[in-house]
Protein backbone atom coordinates (compact mmCIF):
# COMPACT_ATOMS: atom_id res chain seq x y z
CA UNK A 1 0.00 0.00 0.00
CA UNK A 2 1.38 3.19 -0.57
CA UNK A 3 2.62 5.33 1.96
CA UNK A 4 -0.08 8.33 2.91
CA UNK A 5 0.85 12.08 2.93
CA UNK A 6 0.43 13.32 6.55
CA UNK A 7 -2.40 15.58 4.79
CA UNK A 8 -3.94 12.44 3.60
CA UNK A 9 -3.56 10.81 6.80
CA UNK A 10 -5.18 13.76 8.61
CA UNK A 11 -8.12 13.22 6.06
CA UNK A 12 -8.35 10.01 6.40
CA UNK A 13 -8.62 10.60 10.39
CA UNK A 14 -11.52 12.83 10.27
CA UNK A 15 -13.22 10.88 8.20
CA UNK A 16 -12.92 8.43 10.38
CA UNK A 17 -13.88 10.90 13.32
CA UNK A 18 -17.45 12.29 11.25
CA UNK A 19 -18.19 8.68 11.00
CA UNK A 20 -17.64 7.31 14.60
CA UNK A 21 -19.70 10.15 15.85
CA UNK A 22 -22.27 10.28 12.52
CA UNK A 23 -23.15 6.29 13.10
CA UNK A 24 -24.04 6.72 16.66
CA UNK A 25 -20.38 4.80 17.50
CA UNK A 26 -20.16 6.72 20.46
CA UNK A 27 -17.69 4.17 22.19
CA UNK A 28 -15.16 4.12 19.57
CA UNK A 29 -14.66 8.05 19.98
CA UNK A 30 -12.30 8.48 23.09
CA UNK A 31 -10.08 5.77 21.46
CA UNK A 32 -9.16 8.66 18.82
CA UNK A 33 -7.67 10.36 21.78
CA UNK A 34 -4.06 10.11 22.93
CA UNK A 35 -4.79 9.07 26.97
CA UNK A 36 -3.48 12.08 28.09
CA UNK A 37 -5.33 14.87 25.74
CA UNK A 38 -7.47 17.79 26.26
CA UNK A 39 -10.85 18.11 24.49
CA UNK A 40 -12.89 21.02 25.09
CA UNK A 41 -15.88 22.60 23.08
CA UNK A 42 -16.24 26.76 22.75
CA UNK A 43 -17.30 29.83 20.64
CA UNK A 44 -15.16 31.72 18.84
CA UNK A 45 -15.61 34.51 21.86
CA UNK A 46 -14.19 32.88 24.47
CA UNK A 47 -11.37 32.23 22.46
CA UNK A 48 -10.51 35.51 21.26
CA UNK A 49 -11.19 36.98 24.73
CA UNK A 50 -8.96 33.82 26.31
CA UNK A 51 -11.56 32.38 28.30
CA UNK A 52 -10.74 28.99 29.12
CA UNK A 53 -14.50 27.36 30.35
CA UNK A 54 -16.23 24.83 27.64
CA UNK A 55 -19.23 23.63 27.56
CA UNK A 56 -17.67 19.70 27.20
CA UNK A 57 -13.84 19.59 28.74
CA UNK A 58 -11.76 16.96 29.52
CA UNK A 59 -8.45 16.83 30.56
CA UNK A 60 -8.27 12.79 29.89
CA UNK A 61 -9.33 10.26 27.29
CA UNK A 62 -11.26 8.29 30.43
CA UNK A 63 -13.16 11.57 31.34
CA UNK A 64 -14.35 11.26 27.38
CA UNK A 65 -15.35 7.81 28.24
CA UNK A 66 -17.17 8.91 31.13
CA UNK A 67 -18.92 11.81 29.16
CA UNK A 68 -20.11 8.46 26.23
CA UNK A 69 -21.28 6.81 29.44
CA UNK A 70 -23.55 9.54 30.96
CA UNK A 71 -24.77 9.95 27.55
CA UNK A 72 -25.54 6.44 27.33
CA UNK A 73 -27.13 5.66 30.69
CA UNK A 74 -27.99 8.53 33.15
CA UNK A 75 -28.35 12.06 30.49
CA UNK A 76 -31.98 12.46 29.08
CA UNK A 77 -32.45 14.04 25.88
CA UNK A 78 -34.35 13.02 22.10
CA UNK A 79 -33.01 10.35 20.23
CA UNK A 80 -30.80 12.42 17.90
CA UNK A 81 -27.93 12.08 15.01
CA UNK A 82 -25.56 14.32 13.49
CA UNK A 83 -24.20 14.59 10.24
CA UNK A 84 -20.54 16.13 10.10
CA UNK A 85 -19.22 17.81 7.10
CA UNK A 86 -15.48 18.06 7.59
CA UNK A 87 -13.58 20.84 5.64
CA UNK A 88 -9.31 20.31 4.42
CA UNK A 89 -6.75 20.48 7.30
CA UNK A 90 -4.39 23.94 7.30
CA UNK A 91 -1.35 22.37 8.69
CA UNK A 92 0.02 25.44 10.73
CA UNK A 93 2.94 23.55 12.33
CA UNK A 94 4.37 20.16 12.04
CA UNK A 95 7.32 17.98 13.04
CA UNK A 96 8.13 14.06 13.43
CA UNK A 97 6.58 13.61 16.20
CA UNK A 98 3.18 16.01 16.66
CA UNK A 99 1.42 18.32 13.92
CA UNK A 100 -0.67 21.44 14.76
CA UNK A 101 -3.62 21.98 12.25
CA UNK A 102 -6.78 23.73 11.88
CA UNK A 103 -9.78 21.93 10.08
CA UNK A 104 -13.20 23.53 9.54
CA UNK A 105 -16.58 21.65 10.06
CA UNK A 106 -20.52 22.08 9.63
CA UNK A 107 -23.03 20.00 12.08
CA UNK A 108 -25.97 19.48 11.21
CA UNK A 109 -28.76 17.92 13.95
CA UNK A 110 -31.43 15.66 12.72
CA UNK A 111 -34.00 15.10 16.23
CA UNK A 112 -36.57 12.23 15.89
CA UNK A 113 -35.97 11.74 12.37
CA UNK A 114 -37.19 15.41 11.65
CA UNK A 115 -36.19 18.08 10.02
CA UNK A 116 -32.29 18.60 9.32
CA UNK A 117 -31.03 21.56 11.59
CA UNK A 118 -28.01 23.40 11.19
CA UNK A 119 -26.64 22.66 14.18
CA UNK A 120 -22.88 24.35 14.73
CA UNK A 121 -20.30 24.94 12.48
CA UNK A 122 -16.41 25.95 13.19
CA UNK A 123 -13.04 24.67 13.36
CA UNK A 124 -11.41 22.20 15.14
CA UNK A 125 -7.84 23.30 16.01
CA UNK A 126 -5.75 20.20 16.78
CA UNK A 127 -2.88 18.52 18.05
CA UNK A 128 -2.12 14.71 16.84
CA UNK A 129 0.38 12.54 17.89
CA UNK A 130 2.29 11.09 15.28
CA UNK A 131 4.69 8.91 17.19
CA UNK A 132 2.07 5.83 16.82
CA UNK A 133 0.66 3.62 14.16
CA UNK A 134 -2.34 5.42 14.00
CA UNK A 135 -2.93 9.37 14.50
CA UNK A 136 -4.01 10.00 17.53
CA UNK A 137 -5.66 13.55 18.96
CA UNK A 138 -3.36 15.42 21.67
CA UNK A 139 -5.69 18.16 21.93
CA UNK A 140 -8.83 19.33 19.60
CA UNK A 141 -10.68 22.17 20.76
CA UNK A 142 -13.73 22.60 18.90
CA UNK A 143 -13.79 26.54 18.37
CA UNK A 144 -17.97 26.99 17.51
CA UNK A 145 -18.29 30.21 15.08
CA UNK A 146 -21.66 30.70 17.42
CA UNK A 147 -21.89 31.65 20.99
CA UNK A 148 -25.78 30.33 20.89
CA UNK A 149 -26.57 26.99 20.82
CA UNK A 150 -29.82 25.13 20.69
CA UNK A 151 -31.71 23.96 23.39
CA UNK A 152 -28.89 21.26 24.72
CA UNK A 153 -25.32 19.46 23.29
CA UNK A 154 -25.79 15.42 24.33
CA UNK A 155 -23.66 14.06 21.65
CA UNK A 156 -19.97 15.97 21.13
CA UNK A 157 -19.11 17.67 18.23
CA UNK B 1 -56.26 46.93 30.24
CA UNK B 2 -56.65 42.77 30.54
CA UNK B 3 -58.00 41.91 27.31
CA UNK B 4 -57.13 38.33 27.84
CA UNK B 5 -59.69 35.63 29.03
CA UNK B 6 -57.37 33.20 30.83
CA UNK B 7 -59.08 31.76 33.73
CA UNK B 8 -57.22 32.03 37.15
CA UNK B 9 -58.42 29.95 39.88
CA UNK B 10 -59.94 32.87 41.82
CA UNK B 11 -56.46 33.04 45.01
CA UNK B 12 -53.73 31.08 45.78
CA UNK B 13 -50.52 29.26 43.17
CA UNK B 14 -51.87 25.54 43.05
CA UNK B 15 -53.14 25.76 39.26
CA UNK B 16 -51.67 27.77 36.07
CA UNK B 17 -53.54 27.91 33.08
CA UNK B 18 -51.10 26.40 30.89
CA UNK B 19 -52.35 29.02 28.30
CA UNK B 20 -49.80 31.38 29.86
CA UNK B 21 -47.06 29.64 28.16
CA UNK B 22 -48.34 30.63 24.25
CA UNK B 23 -50.58 33.70 24.69
CA UNK B 24 -49.58 36.58 22.39
CA UNK B 25 -51.58 38.95 25.15
CA UNK B 26 -50.43 37.40 28.10
CA UNK B 27 -46.36 38.06 26.66
CA UNK B 28 -46.92 41.79 25.47
CA UNK B 29 -48.61 41.99 29.40
CA UNK B 30 -45.60 40.78 30.58
CA UNK B 31 -43.07 42.92 28.87
CA UNK B 32 -45.11 45.86 30.44
CA UNK B 33 -46.32 44.75 33.66
CA UNK B 34 -42.80 42.67 34.63
CA UNK B 35 -39.68 43.97 32.78
CA UNK B 36 -41.11 47.39 32.32
CA UNK B 37 -42.72 47.05 35.62
CA UNK B 38 -41.87 47.57 39.20
CA UNK B 39 -38.98 44.90 38.83
CA UNK B 40 -35.10 44.45 39.15
CA UNK B 41 -33.74 43.21 35.98
CA UNK B 42 -30.03 42.05 35.76
CA UNK B 43 -28.05 43.95 33.23
CA UNK B 44 -24.10 42.44 34.05
CA UNK B 45 -21.21 42.42 36.74
CA UNK B 46 -19.62 45.85 37.56
CA UNK B 47 -16.55 44.15 36.50
CA UNK B 48 -17.33 43.67 32.92
CA UNK B 49 -17.33 47.39 32.41
CA UNK B 50 -14.75 48.33 34.91
CA UNK B 51 -13.21 51.54 33.30
CA UNK B 52 -14.87 54.67 31.77
CA UNK B 53 -15.95 54.49 28.17
CA UNK B 54 -16.57 50.44 28.65
CA UNK B 55 -19.84 49.10 27.78
CA UNK B 56 -22.06 46.59 27.22
CA UNK B 57 -25.35 45.68 25.17
CA UNK B 58 -28.73 43.29 26.71
CA UNK B 59 -32.35 43.19 27.33
CA UNK B 60 -34.38 44.21 29.94
CA UNK B 61 -37.34 41.73 28.95
CA UNK B 62 -37.31 42.14 25.29
CA UNK B 63 -36.05 46.11 24.88
CA UNK B 64 -32.31 46.41 24.22
CA UNK B 65 -30.38 48.32 26.84
CA UNK B 66 -26.96 50.15 26.90
CA UNK B 67 -24.93 49.82 29.89
CA UNK B 68 -22.42 52.32 29.76
CA UNK B 69 -19.50 53.48 32.61
CA UNK B 70 -19.37 57.18 31.78
CA UNK B 71 -16.53 59.84 33.25
CA UNK B 72 -17.45 60.07 36.67
CA UNK B 73 -17.57 56.10 36.81
CA UNK B 74 -21.14 55.80 37.64
CA UNK B 75 -22.80 52.92 35.67
CA UNK B 76 -25.64 54.30 33.35
CA UNK B 77 -28.42 52.59 31.22
CA UNK B 78 -30.88 53.15 28.56
CA UNK B 79 -32.81 51.91 25.84
CA UNK B 80 -30.73 50.59 23.07
CA UNK B 81 -33.04 53.24 20.69
CA UNK B 82 -32.68 56.45 19.07
CA UNK B 83 -35.23 58.52 19.95
CA UNK B 84 -34.74 59.99 16.09
CA UNK B 85 -36.35 56.81 14.08
CA UNK B 86 -35.98 53.78 16.52
CA UNK B 87 -32.65 52.45 15.29
CA UNK B 88 -29.89 50.82 17.87
CA UNK B 89 -27.80 53.31 19.09
CA UNK B 90 -25.02 50.94 20.02
CA UNK B 91 -24.52 47.55 17.74
CA UNK B 92 -21.53 45.72 19.59
CA UNK B 93 -22.14 43.19 22.16
CA UNK B 94 -19.54 45.21 24.54
CA UNK B 95 -16.59 47.52 23.62
CA UNK B 96 -14.02 49.51 25.89
CA UNK B 97 -13.24 53.36 25.23
CA UNK B 98 -16.26 54.90 23.94
CA UNK B 99 -16.55 58.57 24.48
CA UNK B 100 -20.61 58.20 22.99
CA UNK B 101 -22.48 56.53 21.21
CA UNK B 102 -23.71 57.38 17.19
CA UNK B 103 -26.47 55.93 15.51
CA UNK B 104 -25.47 55.20 12.04
CA UNK B 105 -28.48 56.28 10.20
CA UNK B 106 -28.41 59.74 10.79
CA UNK B 107 -25.70 60.51 13.19
CA UNK B 108 -27.79 60.96 16.30
CA UNK B 109 -24.86 61.26 19.19
CA UNK B 110 -25.54 60.46 22.64
CA UNK B 111 -23.64 60.43 25.93
CA UNK B 112 -22.37 57.43 27.60
CA UNK B 113 -25.18 58.35 30.37
CA UNK B 114 -27.72 58.34 27.71
CA UNK B 115 -27.88 62.30 26.98
CA UNK B 116 -28.75 62.71 23.14
CA UNK B 117 -25.70 65.71 22.50
CA UNK B 118 -25.76 66.07 18.98
CA UNK B 119 -28.36 66.07 16.05
CA UNK B 120 -26.55 65.82 12.69
CA UNK B 121 -27.22 69.21 10.86
CA UNK B 122 -29.17 70.52 13.29
CA UNK B 123 -29.06 74.09 12.36
CA UNK B 124 -29.54 73.22 8.74
CA UNK B 125 -27.12 73.16 6.00
CA UNK B 126 -26.25 76.80 3.52
CA UNK B 127 -28.98 78.01 5.67
CA UNK B 128 -31.56 75.14 4.76
CA UNK B 129 -33.11 72.97 6.42
CA UNK B 130 -32.12 72.01 9.94
CA UNK B 131 -34.36 71.21 12.63
CA UNK B 132 -36.81 73.85 14.46
CA UNK B 133 -35.55 76.51 17.14
CA UNK B 134 -38.50 74.70 19.35
CA UNK B 135 -36.16 71.13 19.10
CA UNK B 136 -35.06 70.60 22.77
CA UNK B 137 -32.05 67.82 22.77
CA UNK B 138 -32.87 67.85 26.52
CA UNK B 139 -36.27 66.45 25.98
CA UNK B 140 -35.53 63.66 23.30
CA UNK B 141 -33.26 60.99 25.22
CA UNK B 142 -33.74 57.59 25.02
CA UNK B 143 -35.92 56.34 28.41
CA UNK B 144 -33.22 55.98 31.10
CA UNK B 145 -33.53 53.07 33.41
CA UNK B 146 -32.63 53.00 37.35
CA UNK B 147 -29.57 51.44 37.84
CA UNK B 148 -28.51 49.88 41.24
CA UNK B 149 -25.65 47.56 41.92
CA UNK B 150 -25.38 44.75 44.94
CA UNK B 151 -22.34 42.64 45.11
CA UNK B 152 -20.90 43.45 41.74
CA UNK B 153 -24.01 42.65 39.94
CA UNK B 154 -25.34 45.57 37.73
CA UNK B 155 -29.48 45.76 37.89
CA UNK B 156 -31.68 48.25 36.01
CA UNK B 157 -35.39 49.11 36.67
CA UNK B 158 -37.98 51.18 34.21
CA UNK B 159 -39.62 51.69 37.31
CA UNK B 160 -39.84 54.87 39.76
CA UNK B 161 -41.53 53.00 42.69
CA UNK B 162 -39.62 50.26 42.87
CA UNK B 163 -37.61 49.22 46.15
CA UNK B 164 -34.11 50.05 46.52
CA UNK B 165 -32.29 47.17 45.32
CA UNK B 166 -31.75 45.40 49.26
CA UNK B 167 -34.99 45.81 50.38
CA UNK B 168 -35.99 44.22 47.08
CA UNK B 169 -34.38 41.30 47.19
CA UNK B 170 -34.68 41.35 51.40
CA UNK B 171 -31.85 40.45 53.91
CA UNK B 172 -31.96 36.29 53.35
CA UNK B 173 -31.61 36.42 50.01
CA UNK B 174 -28.64 39.04 50.34
CA UNK B 175 -26.76 37.54 52.76
CA UNK B 176 -26.87 34.16 49.84
CA UNK B 177 -25.82 36.20 47.14
CA UNK B 178 -23.16 37.74 49.57
CA UNK B 179 -22.02 34.34 49.86
CA UNK B 180 -20.57 33.65 46.72
CA UNK B 181 -20.18 37.18 45.22
CA UNK B 182 -18.92 38.39 48.52
CA UNK B 183 -14.84 37.96 46.76
CA UNK B 184 -13.45 39.38 43.56
CA UNK B 185 -15.08 37.57 40.54
CA UNK B 186 -13.92 36.97 37.37
CA UNK B 187 -15.62 35.77 34.06
CA UNK B 188 -14.29 32.28 32.39
CA UNK B 189 -16.18 31.93 29.75
CA UNK B 190 -19.93 32.72 28.65
CA UNK B 191 -22.32 30.89 26.34
CA UNK B 192 -25.97 31.28 25.28
CA UNK B 193 -28.82 28.47 25.22
CA UNK B 194 -30.89 29.11 23.18
CA UNK B 195 -34.27 27.42 24.94
CA UNK B 196 -37.36 26.13 22.85
CA UNK B 197 -40.23 27.41 25.33
CA UNK B 198 -41.71 29.99 27.01
CA UNK B 199 -39.54 32.27 29.86
CA UNK B 200 -41.94 30.98 32.59
CA UNK B 201 -40.98 27.73 32.28
CA UNK B 202 -37.50 27.79 32.41
CA UNK B 203 -37.98 30.14 35.23
CA UNK B 204 -39.98 28.15 36.96
CA UNK B 205 -37.58 24.96 35.85
CA UNK B 206 -34.85 26.66 38.44
CA UNK B 207 -36.96 27.58 41.50
CA UNK B 208 -38.35 23.69 40.97
CA UNK B 209 -36.58 21.63 43.86
CA UNK B 210 -39.26 18.54 43.23
CA UNK B 211 -37.54 18.00 39.82
CA UNK B 212 -33.76 17.86 40.54
CA UNK B 213 -33.55 14.25 41.38
CA UNK B 214 -36.06 12.59 39.27
CA UNK B 215 -34.85 14.05 35.78
CA UNK B 216 -31.77 14.49 36.47
CA UNK B 217 -29.85 11.21 36.78
CA UNK B 218 -25.67 11.63 37.06
CA UNK B 219 -25.50 11.34 40.24
CA UNK B 220 -27.98 8.45 40.95
CA UNK B 221 -26.73 6.34 37.94
CA UNK B 222 -22.87 6.74 39.33
CA UNK B 223 -23.88 5.96 42.52
CA UNK B 224 -22.44 9.10 43.24
CA UNK B 225 -24.22 9.68 46.52
CA UNK B 226 -24.10 13.04 47.43
CA UNK B 227 -22.93 13.72 51.41
CA UNK B 228 -25.14 16.66 51.25
CA UNK B 229 -28.53 15.28 53.35
CA UNK B 230 -29.74 18.46 54.73
CA UNK B 231 -30.96 21.49 52.56
CA UNK B 232 -34.11 23.39 51.67
CA UNK B 233 -35.65 26.17 50.28
CA UNK B 234 -36.05 29.92 51.51
CA UNK B 235 -38.59 31.65 49.36
CA UNK B 236 -38.83 35.69 50.00
CA UNK B 237 -41.77 36.86 51.48
CA UNK B 238 -43.26 38.39 47.90
CA UNK B 239 -42.43 34.74 46.75
CA UNK B 240 -40.23 36.32 43.76
CA UNK B 241 -36.95 35.06 44.68
CA UNK B 242 -35.72 32.00 46.01
CA UNK B 243 -32.52 30.22 47.59
CA UNK B 244 -32.70 26.40 47.58
CA UNK B 245 -29.47 24.27 49.23
CA UNK B 246 -27.96 21.22 50.33
CA UNK B 247 -25.29 20.91 52.69
CA UNK B 248 -23.05 18.21 54.12
CA UNK B 249 -22.42 17.94 58.08
CA UNK B 250 -19.75 19.58 59.14
CA UNK B 251 -18.32 15.99 60.72
CA UNK B 252 -18.71 14.54 57.42
CA UNK B 253 -16.66 17.42 55.77
CA UNK B 254 -13.27 15.32 55.94
CA UNK B 255 -14.86 13.22 53.52
CA UNK B 256 -16.25 15.96 51.29
CA UNK B 257 -12.56 17.74 50.96
CA UNK B 258 -11.06 14.04 49.84
CA UNK B 259 -13.99 13.27 47.53
CA UNK B 260 -16.13 15.85 46.94
CA UNK B 261 -19.11 12.90 46.36
CA UNK B 262 -18.84 9.38 47.11
CA UNK B 263 -19.07 6.39 44.44
CA UNK B 264 -20.26 3.01 46.36
CA UNK B 265 -18.61 0.02 44.11
CA UNK B 266 -21.70 -1.50 41.81
CA UNK B 267 -23.02 0.12 38.97
CA UNK B 268 -21.75 2.37 36.64
CA UNK B 269 -18.76 4.68 38.21
CA UNK B 270 -16.68 7.40 36.53
CA UNK B 271 -13.28 6.14 35.31
CA UNK B 272 -11.73 9.53 35.82
CA UNK B 273 -12.80 10.69 38.93
CA UNK B 274 -11.18 14.02 38.65
CA UNK B 275 -13.86 15.40 37.18
CA UNK B 276 -15.36 15.79 40.55
CA UNK B 277 -12.66 16.78 42.64
CA UNK B 278 -13.44 20.20 44.73
CA UNK B 279 -12.15 21.90 47.08
CA UNK B 280 -13.86 23.70 50.42
CA UNK B 281 -14.06 27.45 49.82
CA UNK B 282 -17.28 28.11 51.87
CA UNK B 283 -17.57 27.73 55.41
CA UNK B 284 -21.10 26.55 55.85
CA UNK B 285 -20.79 23.08 54.64
CA UNK B 286 -22.88 23.98 51.61
CA UNK B 287 -22.04 22.55 48.54
CA UNK B 288 -24.82 23.46 46.23
CA UNK B 289 -27.03 26.61 46.43
CA UNK B 290 -29.63 27.79 43.31
CA UNK B 291 -30.58 31.37 43.90
CA UNK B 292 -32.64 33.11 41.67
CA UNK B 293 -33.82 36.71 41.72
CA UNK B 294 -37.16 37.69 39.88
CA UNK B 295 -37.83 37.96 36.95
CA UNK B 296 -34.54 36.97 35.12
CA UNK B 297 -31.40 35.93 37.30
CA UNK B 298 -30.01 33.06 38.26
CA UNK B 299 -26.81 32.75 40.45
CA UNK B 300 -25.50 29.39 41.06
CA UNK B 301 -22.75 27.21 42.91
CA UNK B 302 -22.50 23.56 42.53
CA UNK B 303 -19.59 22.73 44.58
CA UNK B 304 -17.10 24.76 43.19
CA UNK B 305 -18.56 25.35 39.90
CA UNK B 306 -20.37 29.15 40.24
CA UNK B 307 -22.23 30.89 37.09
CA UNK B 308 -25.11 33.41 36.30
CA UNK B 309 -27.60 32.72 34.26
CA UNK B 310 -29.86 35.84 32.71
CA UNK B 311 -33.23 34.44 31.45
CA UNK B 312 -34.34 36.59 28.88
CA UNK B 313 -37.73 36.11 26.59
CA UNK B 314 -37.69 36.02 22.61
CA UNK B 315 -40.79 35.33 21.80
CA UNK B 316 -43.40 33.31 23.58
CA UNK B 317 -42.16 30.05 22.68
CA UNK B 318 -38.08 31.13 22.20
CA UNK B 319 -35.89 31.77 25.87
CA UNK B 320 -32.57 33.05 25.74
CA UNK B 321 -30.12 31.99 28.72
CA UNK B 322 -27.11 33.67 28.82
CA UNK B 323 -24.47 31.43 31.16
CA UNK B 324 -21.65 33.26 32.66
CA UNK B 325 -19.08 31.10 34.33
CA UNK B 326 -16.81 32.64 37.13
CA UNK B 327 -14.10 32.10 39.06
CA UNK B 328 -12.64 33.95 42.03
CA UNK B 329 -9.64 36.24 41.39
CA UNK B 330 -7.45 35.01 44.01
CA UNK B 331 -8.14 30.74 42.21
CA UNK B 332 -4.79 29.07 41.86
CA UNK B 333 -4.18 27.65 38.31
CA UNK B 334 -5.34 24.23 40.34
CA UNK B 335 -8.10 25.83 41.80
CA UNK B 336 -9.11 27.25 38.08
CA UNK B 337 -8.56 23.98 37.08
CA UNK B 338 -11.32 22.11 39.28
CA UNK B 339 -13.92 25.00 38.12
CA UNK B 340 -13.23 23.69 34.21
CA UNK B 341 -13.84 20.37 35.09
CA UNK B 342 -16.81 20.88 37.36
CA UNK B 343 -18.40 22.94 34.20
CA UNK B 344 -18.92 19.65 32.66
CA UNK B 345 -22.22 19.72 35.46
CA UNK B 346 -23.61 22.71 34.18
CA UNK B 347 -24.63 24.48 30.75
CA UNK B 348 -25.68 23.57 27.69
CA UNK B 349 -23.89 20.09 27.56
CA UNK B 350 -23.99 19.84 31.64
CA UNK B 351 -23.90 16.49 33.17
CA UNK B 352 -26.92 17.45 35.50
CA UNK B 353 -28.47 20.38 33.54
CA UNK B 354 -28.82 19.70 29.71
CA UNK B 355 -32.37 18.17 30.77
CA UNK B 356 -33.00 21.16 31.70
CA UNK B 357 -32.30 22.68 28.16
CA UNK B 358 -35.12 20.09 26.57
CA UNK B 359 -38.06 20.28 29.65
CA UNK B 360 -39.19 23.36 28.73
CA UNK B 361 -39.60 22.23 24.92
CA UNK B 362 -41.37 19.03 26.10
CA UNK B 363 -44.20 21.08 27.98
CA UNK B 364 -44.29 23.88 25.61
CA UNK B 365 -44.83 21.21 22.58
CA UNK B 366 -47.22 18.95 24.83
CA UNK B 367 -49.53 22.42 25.74
CA UNK B 368 -50.33 23.13 21.96
CA UNK B 369 -54.17 22.82 21.29
CA UNK B 370 -55.15 23.13 25.12
CA UNK B 371 -57.86 25.20 26.32
CA UNK B 372 -58.65 26.01 29.76
CA UNK B 373 -56.51 23.31 30.95
CA UNK B 374 -54.21 24.14 34.01
CA UNK B 375 -51.43 22.86 35.63
CA UNK B 376 -50.76 21.29 38.67
CA UNK B 377 -48.86 22.54 41.66
CA UNK B 378 -49.79 20.78 44.63
CA UNK B 379 -46.21 19.61 46.15
CA UNK B 380 -45.79 20.72 49.46
CA UNK B 381 -49.37 21.97 49.85
CA UNK B 382 -50.29 25.19 48.65
CA UNK B 383 -47.90 27.25 50.87
CA UNK B 384 -45.19 29.85 49.24
CA UNK B 385 -43.52 29.23 52.41
CA UNK B 386 -39.66 28.47 52.94
CA UNK B 387 -38.94 24.79 53.86
CA UNK B 388 -36.57 22.28 55.03
CA UNK B 389 -37.80 19.77 52.45
CA UNK B 390 -36.74 20.22 48.72
CA UNK B 391 -39.86 18.04 47.51
CA UNK B 392 -42.08 21.30 47.96
CA UNK B 393 -42.89 23.56 44.87
CA UNK B 394 -43.36 26.26 47.47
CA UNK B 395 -40.68 28.21 45.30
CA UNK B 396 -42.63 27.65 41.68
CA UNK B 397 -45.61 28.72 43.72
CA UNK B 398 -43.87 31.66 45.39
CA UNK B 399 -43.32 32.35 41.52
CA UNK B 400 -46.89 33.27 40.49
CA UNK B 401 -47.67 34.69 43.89
CA UNK B 402 -45.18 37.65 42.34
CA UNK B 403 -46.75 36.83 38.65
CA UNK B 404 -50.25 37.09 39.39
CA UNK B 405 -50.34 40.41 41.80
CA UNK B 406 -47.86 42.32 38.81
CA UNK B 407 -49.81 41.03 36.28
CA UNK B 408 -53.29 42.10 38.18
CA UNK B 409 -54.55 38.64 37.14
Amino acid sequence: MEKLSLRDRLMDFNASYARCIDTGNLESWPELFASECHYRVTSAENDRAGQPAGLMYATSRAMLEDRISALRHANVYERQSYRHMVGLPHIARGDAKEVECETPFLVVRIVQDDETFLFATGVYKDVFDLSGESLQLKRRVVVCDSSRFDTLLAVPL
Amino acid sequence: MQTSTIQWIPQGETRVPLAVYRDEQVYANEQRNIYRGHTWNYLCLENEIPDAGDYRTTFVGETPVVVARDEDNEIYAFENRCTHRGALICLEKSGKGAKDFQCVYHAWTYGLNGDLKGVAFESGVNGGGGMPKTFCKDHHHPPKLRVATFCGLVFGSFSDEVDSIEDYLGEEICERIERVLGRPVEVIGSFTQALPNNWKLYYENVKDTYHASLLHMFFTTFRLNRLSQQGGVIVSESGAHHVSYSKVNEDDFEGYRDQGLRSDQTGYQLKDPTLLEGFKEFNDGITLQILSVFPGFVLQQIQNCLAIRQVLPRGIDKTDLNWTYLGYKSDTPEQRQVRLKQANLIGVAGFVSMEDGAVGGFVQRGIAGTDSEQAVLEMGGDSTASNSSRATEAAVRGFWKQYRVLMGV
